[in-house]
């Protein structure tokens, strides 16, 4: 029931019924009647947003993802155990776990590194650095990939003089890692930067009149103030990191259990024929899910719940 | 101002939230504690694995061309490791990197272009078969009871008939059924103009040009268009895999020919699994998948999912490239990206 | 939709002798990596990209965007995520009003779903959709090759953008000024209107323009559902990938410069909206 106007602040209307709008609670002060009027108006019209807000959630998401569910576990747990046992699925779910753990890693110590010198100090280019770092966010995954393939293939930028070196960058494991964390790169620094901000700078300013050294400060005060905002940001991250697929798609040759990520699985098992293949497809992708909502959870946890202000 | 108490009070979450952590790790940790190494500098995993680079349909027939390898005395302990997709998205790959022992793909070019890029030995087609591995013809794929009742090329170019096919800017395939089209138009007296202008009508009824030819088989299985244009093997192998879809061989169509090499960093295993697939029991294997062989085997068992499983490469007026003139020709004429007679014919 | 909200007189920083603020060699030292690295990363690439679209000159990117495919593709495009933030900003609106002023059992469990499409894979999505709304739907509405599919699969990944948006705000705002409101006899519509409205339009239209972003770029989730039909349900980034695998790096190069352009414009113009409304409100 929509309470906008809960907390009737005018003591000065006249008496009448209380409880007028079937709130429910017994002790009610008098409500004025123009407020009551407007109030049952408003409970009509909150009905009507809830069965939207409701309806086009369900329609848009929660039904599928059940019928999802209920496809994976058609034909019983059995066949879908066998999938997530079977060779291909495991060297998938082992590389994902690789690359989104790198990407998550080499993304935090970005975040949190250059979250601290763009709110504690000022230089010349911090904002163009901030919106350069808004930027991937904004990019296609693919273009993301073709990005990375113009710089780092074998006919691109760098990339010929990198394998010379010997180190190969698209087709291997650095390409995913480096399109991986590309996409969900600002996503830590983001939420760190506000904490950072909020906190100010008094207790690092004191602990170093204490004689703390700037290691000392920062892992002391600095990271116990952001811990909450950065578990935060580490989940988007990783959550982001996991279920990357386009920039992947462009990057890596897919070859079943050695660059074929979780998500790569996916797609080529989708694409190929018979109940089985397609049996493949949707274990991984409940997996992949089941894995989301934890993480989900795990976010909505951290999230600061300041409904109750 | 901040609160660093913002997670006091909330022990459950913290909880949960401590223990997804702990569970994510520990799946991390397991798995980086096995042997995984995806990042190469030079061919595959040593000597016992075969880095296959493939083209999209013929990925199960493969995947039994390795068991039945690894059963020989060569194949012992050798693993086959497949990357398959659109027969030129691969060939471009392969020339920008990709790791390749073995490169299957859909059409001579596309090996030709990774010999010129110095990758495969510039002999791979001295064999008299012109390195050729498998053969299939083009057909036309219909709904379960040919709703359309297609019979042949003529009924696909009628107003109303969504064709289903690849696109020759990635895929192999593609090139093979515009070619079925065109030298049906072209018929016995290789009227160009006619030809011409069949391949018009057919371009111009086709609602879907996917990826690869396995994409396209996709597109169509899930509801795409009324006709699909695929190899013979393909609609065998769907069927077999108990899609619902018909297929028609038409009175003249073209002959596919998919070309096999090793690369010049291959293993020793790389060129036996290369001489299984040529043998008579790799043939035997790709027959059962639908392949025709070029090495004159036979099908000795019924093949699952052919029309008439007994007789399940029937004859038909057959053109080749060589017909045409060759690749060299057929590029240019039909499948220059500027002035290919098909890239005209889109652009109308 | 800048990281830094405050420009104020800056901290101090942690050296005697240097003015606030100022650099010591260690962050000197942090900022040059953290510059390099993003480079590297970002900045190397898109450069990349630009610079491959003009390799043919600018008669190369304009043929290349006004390629008939092209066109059609980014027409679509634009066209079906701008639809997708329209209905985003109103829904989104709706939801995350409902989500802080609602109670009802099972809002916890609403909060939770609304957060599904951001942190599943795009190619997860795009199955989860196709197996309600695709061949197999057991309510016979099939999807696949459609515009209207397309659309709902971008409706589904740029679900939380808006209402994650909005939601801090409304959860913020003041509700005494629409209780006097309502005390003074305006109706709902007009509260909305006059009250609620100017404070969450700032956070509607930031919501909506990195759900504009998204929509623009989405690929995974689109991908099964589109069937890549040329001239009907093909996005941009699926021609994009098919230039590259057609080794016409010009033309996907260009249309991504393009695509990029219109995200960047899209956005600052938000952007400066979006201010001016705060300052308003």
């Amino acid at each position: 029931m929509a309470d906008v106007l809960t907390r009737p602040t005018d003591p000065t209307g006249p008496t009448g019924p209380t409880g007028a709008s079937g709130s429910g609670t017994t002790t009610r002060p008098a409500v004025d009647p123009r407020v009551r009027r407007a109030r049952r108006r408003t409970t009509r019209t909150a009905w009507v947003l809830r069965v939207v807000a409701v309806g086009y959630v369900l329609a848009l998401v929660a039904l599928p993802v059940a019928s999802v569910v209920q496809h994976t576990f058609a034909d019983g747990l059995a066949p879908v155990w066998d999938v997530l046992t079977s060779e291909d699925f495991l060297a998938a779910l082992r590389l994902t776990t690789v690359v989104a753990g790198i990407a998550v890693v080499l993304n935090t110590v970005f975040g949190v590194g250059t979250g601290y010198l763009l709110v504690r100090y000022r230089f010349w280019g911090r904002r163009f650095l901030s919106a350069v770092i808004d930027l991937p966010i904004s990019i296609s995954p693919i273009v993301v990939g073709v990005a990375l393939i113009l710089v780092y293939g074998t006919y691109g930028w760098f990339g010929g003089a990198l394998e010379d070196a010997g180190l190969r960058v698209i087709f291997a494991l650095p390409g995913m890692v480096l399109a991986t964390v590309l996409v969900s790169l600002p996503l830590v620094l983001r939420e760190v930067v506000p904490t950072l901000e909020e906190a100010g700078i008094e207790q690092e300013q004191a602990a170093q009149s204490l004689g703390a050294n700037a290691w000392q400060r920062f892992w002391r005060v600095t990271l116990p103030t952001i811990k909450w905002a950065l578990a935060y940001g580490v989940a988007l991250s990783l959550a982001r990191s996991l279920g990357e697929f386009g920039a992947v798609r462009v990057v890596s040759g897919s070859v079943a259990g050695e660059s074929q990520t979780l998500t790569l699985y996916v797609n080529d098992s989708y694409q190929e024929f018979g109940p089985d293949a397609q049996r493949q497809a949707f274990a991984a992708a409940f997996v992949l899910m089941a894995v989301a909502v934890v993480l989900i959870v795990v976010i909505a946890a951290l999230r600061p719940k300041e409904e109750k202000a | 101002m901040t609160s660093p108490t913002r997670g006091l009070g909330r022990t459950p979450s913290r909880l949960a939230a401590a223990l997804a952590a702990a569970s994510l790790l520990a799946v991390a940790g397991c798995s980086s504690s096995s042997d995984d190494n995806a990042s190469g500098t030079g061919g595959g995993g040593g000597d016992k694995t075969i880095d296959l680079v493939g083209f999209a349909v013929i990925q199960a027939a493969y995947d039994e061309l390795a068991k039945g390898f690894a059963a020989t005395d060569e194949g012992e302990g050798v693993k086959v490791k497949g990357s398959f997709g659109a027969s030129g998205a691969q060939s471009r790959a392969v020339i920008a990197g990709q790791d390749a022992d073995l490169v299957a793909l859909s059409l001579t070019p596309d090996v030709t272009n990774i010999a010129d890029a110095g990758l495969v030995p510039e002999d791979w087609d001295a064999d008299e078969h012109k390195g050729i591995v498998s053969d299939s013809v083009v057909v036309l794929a219909v709904r379960k009871g040919n709703p359309k009742n297609i019979t042949g090329w003529d009924d696909i170019v009628q107003p109303g008939v969504g064709i289903v096919t690849a696109d020759p800017g990635t895929s192999g395939a593609a090139k093979w059924n515009l070619l079925g089209a065109y030298t049906h138009g072209l018929g016995e007296n290789k009227d160009k103009a006619a030809g011409e202008e069949f391949l018009g009508k057919f371009v111009k009824n086709v609602v879907s040009w996917n990826d690869s030819g396995r994409t396209a088989t996709d597109a169509f299985v899930k509801g795409t268009g009324d006709v699909l244009i695929s190899y013979e093997n393909e609609a065998i192998a769907a069927r077999a895999a108990g899609v619902e879809l018909d297929y028609v061989v038409p009175e003249t169509t073209f002959l596919i020919e998919n070309p096999a090499a090793v690369t010049t960093s291959a293993s020793q295993a790389a060129k036996d699994f290369l001489e299984f697939v040529k043998s008579e029991e790799g043939q035997k294997i790709l027959i059962s998948k639908g392949f025709r062989s070029p090495y004159g085997v036979q099908p000795t068992e019924d093949v699952e999912g052919a029309n008439d499983p007994a007789n399940p490469f029937p004859d038909a007026k057959i053109w080749t490239v060589e017909d045409l003139g060759g690749w060299s020709v057929v590029n240019d004429e039909l499948f220059d990206k500027e002035n290919g007679l098909v890239t005209k014919l889109r652009g109308a | 939709m800048s990281l830094l909200t405050q420009d104020r007189a800056a901290p101090s920083a942690f050296r005697r002798g240097r003015r606030p603020g100022e650099l010591t060699p260690g962050a000197g030292l942090g900022l040059g990596v953290g510059v390099l690295w993003l480079s590297l990363l970002v900045l190397l690439p898109v450069a990349a990209i630009v610079s491959s679209a003009f390799e043919d000159g600018f008669a190369g990117f304009w043929a290349a965007v006004t390629d008939a495919e092209a066109l059609a593709a980014i027409r679509f495009t634009v066209g079906a995520s701008l639809l997708v933030t329209a209905v985003n900003a109103v829904v989104g609106t709706l939801i995350a009003w409902v989500l802080v002023r609602d109670r009802f059992p099972g809002k916890r469990v609403l909060e939770v779903v609304i957060d599904i499409p951001f942190a599943l894979p795009t190619i997860v999505a795009g199955l989860v959709l196709i197996t309600l709304y695709g061949p197999t739907s057991p309510f016979g509405v099939n999807l696949v090759g459609t515009r209207a599919g397309v659309v709902l699969a971008l409706l589904f990944v740029t679900l939380p953008f808006v209402v994650r948006s909005v939601q801090p705000v409304l959860i913020d705002a003041d509700r005494e000024v629409e209780q006097a409101a309502a005390s003074l006899g305006a109706s709902g519509y007009t509260i909305f209107r006059r009250v609620i409205l100017p404070t969450v339009l700032p956070a509607v239209v930031s919501g909506s323009a990195l759900s504009f972003a998204r929509a623009l770029g989405e690929f995974g989730s689109v991908i099964l559902i589109s069937a890549n039909l040329i001239g009907k349900t093909q996005v941009s980034s699926s021609y994009i990938l098919k230039m590259i695998e057609s080794q016409d790096e010009v033309a996907a190069a260009s249309v991504a410069t393009l695509l990029l352009v219109v995200a960047v414009v899209v956005t600052v113009v938000l952007d400066v909206v979006q201010r001016k409304a705060a300052r308003r409100g």
